[in-house]
């Protein structure tokens, strides 16, 4: 049971924090987006309300991970809008951008740990960088952190000496060191035991809870997401194809969200990859 | 590594550096023996420098006592006009003869002062009265040749 | 359109235009690269400690091979010197033509060429590494430029450390050609020191050797960051990348040379 992390206080980074502590709600209007030729999201809307955990679903390479660039400020819409706490992101300058992103956390793939670095230093890192409390204040709140994931024990270590569970979770601390109003989980559940699956998932929940954040999942795990999240959107093919709350999603009637749910290996996601009609391409070779 | 360890290792890595680069200013190259001081101006007006190049030492007995600092040719009397830069802590006097030699056969071409038994001293841009340009050997050898020659068509006669 | 000519030669000039036009863009990326890195360094030098860690990294843990090559290279020049210079009686010599040859051009040279491979390339592998493991877009996210956090000190530490090792290189080159000329092969050790200090000058050959070890530890830094920040984020995309940078350094290093000795020695006869 994750402590939840000091009431309000001196030990917030910012003061605005303590207004927006209710995290911030993220809406998308609109979006396309290319990669040099390739249009890889078209016409994207969705919103994303305060506290609450949101996934986006879909197969590999449909642009889930381009969804939170974007939020992030790391990629500008062709067009569209994306806004964050009111804010418009593509528009906000260099310093704007990044006093927003202060208040992100985002959970990479594989943790993206400093390899040079220990998990007590890998989460000090945002603290020491942004903010001017004492060396014992920091290390309080690192413990504090990393208690909430239940690594504290592990503070010494080095990323290397860490499982792929481990690295997470403590990627997951280093997340939230600042208290952020928004988390962003990218494949939070790729490649875990299901021990690590359970845990991860129910460190997203509670923090989520814990702390009144808003937070963003791109995964293609719909077991696991389905047992934490609110709101679910199913990207493909660049377009959203269905959305829903846990439930209805569960229960929906749509084929392509029953293809994912069920793990269909054909159905509107096809099996083979467009080629010519089987007979034709065998009797070519037959001259 | 620790801060502690690192810092000492990088202080010793930069003490060691500059150490090095004033090794070579001071025992290999000659920063300091050159003299502290900027030194007085010379002029000197050869027929031939030879093989004289800037920078070239200018000796007395031997031992540097300055440096050749500018060469250029007088257009009117056509008469190469050394600049020579001597350190201040040497006089010469003003019947002094300024020469060009080369040390041993292939060796560096330098300038050599005698100085003479005048009391008066040379002062800062004053000229060297006597000059003694230097050999070319292609001279030398042609003047022996013809030497030879006329030597011969004597005895003949 | 490209019916006129055989496809072969067309395919070939094509390539030759794209590539030439690529590294010209490259090129102007690159430069773009260096001043935004200019522009974030005074962080680098606020946070002391970040570009000292990188001195100790490119700098002191390149000391042994840069000490012991360099030795080797002056006892090596000393041993064919003497050969060459006994042939026509001039192995009094012998001091001034160690001692010219590393502190013009061997000591920034080989330095800045064994920089490059050690120094250089694991700079190059520390930052494409970092980036296929999405380190630096997690500093970004947040809100720290690693411009200014990993590229910076990693580029000043370069140039600060690349000078110091070329004079080290040199310093130790010529205890080598003592040790070979003087203990070794016999010759007079007032000869060999006195002739060396009456014919290398600080000015030009000393300074003008340090200068070539400042532009050389300009470029090769610069590569090295660079082609690390530019790498693409894989394994593959690592490896093309250090070598890139080994490669491109070298070549830089090596005409560099030739264009300031042009520039630096043209005039001095001896």
């Amino acid at each position: 049971m994750p402590a939840a992390p000091h009431a309000d206080s001196h030990a917030a980074p910012t003061p605005t924090d303590r207004v927006e502590r209710r995290g911030a709600a993220i809406e998308l209007a609109d979006v396309s987006f290319a990669y040099d030729q390739r249009l890889v999201l078209r016409g994207i809307s969705m919103k994303i309300p305060r506290g609450k955990i949101v996934a986006i679903m879909g197969g590999s390479g449909c642009g889930k991970t381009t969804i939170l660039r974007l939020i992030g400020g790391a990629l500008k819409p062709r067009s569209g809008k994306v806004i964050v706490a009111g804010q418009s992101v593509p528009d906000l300058n260099a310093d704007a951008l990044y006093a927003l992103r202060r208040r992100f956390g985002m959970l990479f793939q594989f943790g993206a740990l400093f390899t040079d670095m220990s998990v007590f230093e890998n989460i000090a890192f945002p603290m020491r960088e942004h903010t001017d409390l004492s060396e014992e204040l920091i290390r309080d709140l690192v413990l504090m952190k990393l208690h909430a994931v239940g690594l504290r024990g592990a503070a010494s270590l080095m990323p290397a000496e860490l499982s792929g569970g481990m690295a997470r979770r403590v990627a997951l601390a280093r997340a939230i060191a600042l208290d952020p109003m928004v988390v962003m989980y990218d494949e939070p559940f790729a490649g875990l035991d299901p021990i690590s699956l359970g845990v991860i998932g129910q460190l997203i929940r509670k923090l989520n809870d814990a702390l009144g954040i808003t937070s963003v999942v791109v995964t293609h795990d719909v077991y696991e997401s389905l047992k934490i999240v609110d709101y679910l959107y199913f990207v493909s093919e660049g377009r959203i194809v269905a959305s829903g709350t846990a439930e209805e999603v569960r229960e929906s009637a749509d084929s392509y969200v029953r293809q994912f749910v069920d793990g269909e290996p054909d159905g509107p996601v096809p099996f083979h990859y467009p080629a010519q009609p089987y007979a034709k391409e065998l009797l070519t070779h037959v001259r | 590594m620790n801060r502690a360890a690192i810092d000492l290792w990088v202080g010793i890595f930069v003490a060691i550096g500059l150490g090095a680069i004033v090794f070579l200013a001071l025992k290999v190259g000659n920063l300091l023996t050159i003299g502290a001081e900027p030194g007085y101006r010379l002029e000197a007006r050869f027929d031939n420098i030879g093989g004289l190049k800037l920078r070239a030492p200018v000796k007395a007995a031997g031992v540097v006592v300055g440096r050749v600092e500018s060469i250029r040719l007088d257009p009117k009397t056509y008469e190469a006009v050394v600049s020579l830069r001597v350190d201040r802590s040497f006089e010469f006097t003003k019947d002094t003869i300024a020469a060009i030699n080369t040390s041993g056969l292939l060796g560096e071409v330098y300038v050599s002062l005698d100085a003479g038994g005048e009391t008066v001293m040379l002062k800062d841009g004053d000229r060297i009265g006597k000059t003694q340009s230097a050999v070319v050997v292609e001279k030398l050898i042609s003047q022996f040749l013809f030497d030879k020659a006329a030597e011969s068509g004597n005895a003949k006669k | 359109m490209y019916a006129e000519v055989p496809g072969g030669v067309a395919y070939w000039l094509r390539r030759l235009g794209g590539a030439v036009t690529g590294s010209i863009g490259r090129l102007g990326y690159a430069s773009r690269f260096l001043l935004a890195v200019l522009w974030h360094s005074p962080q680098a030098f606020r946070r002391i400690q970040l570009t000292l860690r990188e001195i100790y990294f490119a700098g002191v843990l390149s000391l042994v091979i840069i000490l012991m090559s360099g030795m080797f290279v002056g006892m090596v020049l000393s041993l064919q010197g003497y050969e060459t210079l006994k042939r026509y009686g001039a192995d009094e010599q012998l001091g001034i033509l160690v001692a010219l040859a590393l502190v013009r051009e061997l000591g920034p040279v080989i330095a800045g060429l064994l920089f490059a491979s050690r120094a250089g390339s694991a700079i190059t592998a520390e930052i494409g590494l970092m980036k296929t493991t999405e380190q630096l877009a997690a500093m970004e996210m947040m809100a720290v430029d690693p411009l200014a956090r990993v590229i910076a000190p990693r580029f000043w530490g370069g140039i600060i450390s690349l000078p110091l090792l070329a004079a080290l290189f040199s310093a130790f080159g010529i205890f080598g050609g003592y040790l070979v000329g003087v203990r070794l092969i016999g010759i007079d050790a007032g000869a060999f020191w006195g002739q060396m200090q009456a014919g290398v000058d600080f000015w030009p050959d000393v300074t003008n050797g340090i200068v070539k070890s400042v532009v050389f530890a300009l470029a090769v830094s610069l590569i090295a960051v660079f082609e690390g920040y530019d790498s693409k984020p894989t394994a593959e995309g690592v490896s093309t990348a250090t070598t890139r940078t080994v490669v491109i350094s070298s070549l830089a290093i090596l005409a560099l040379d030739f264009v300031m000795t042009v520039f630096m020695f043209r005039g001095t006869g001896t």
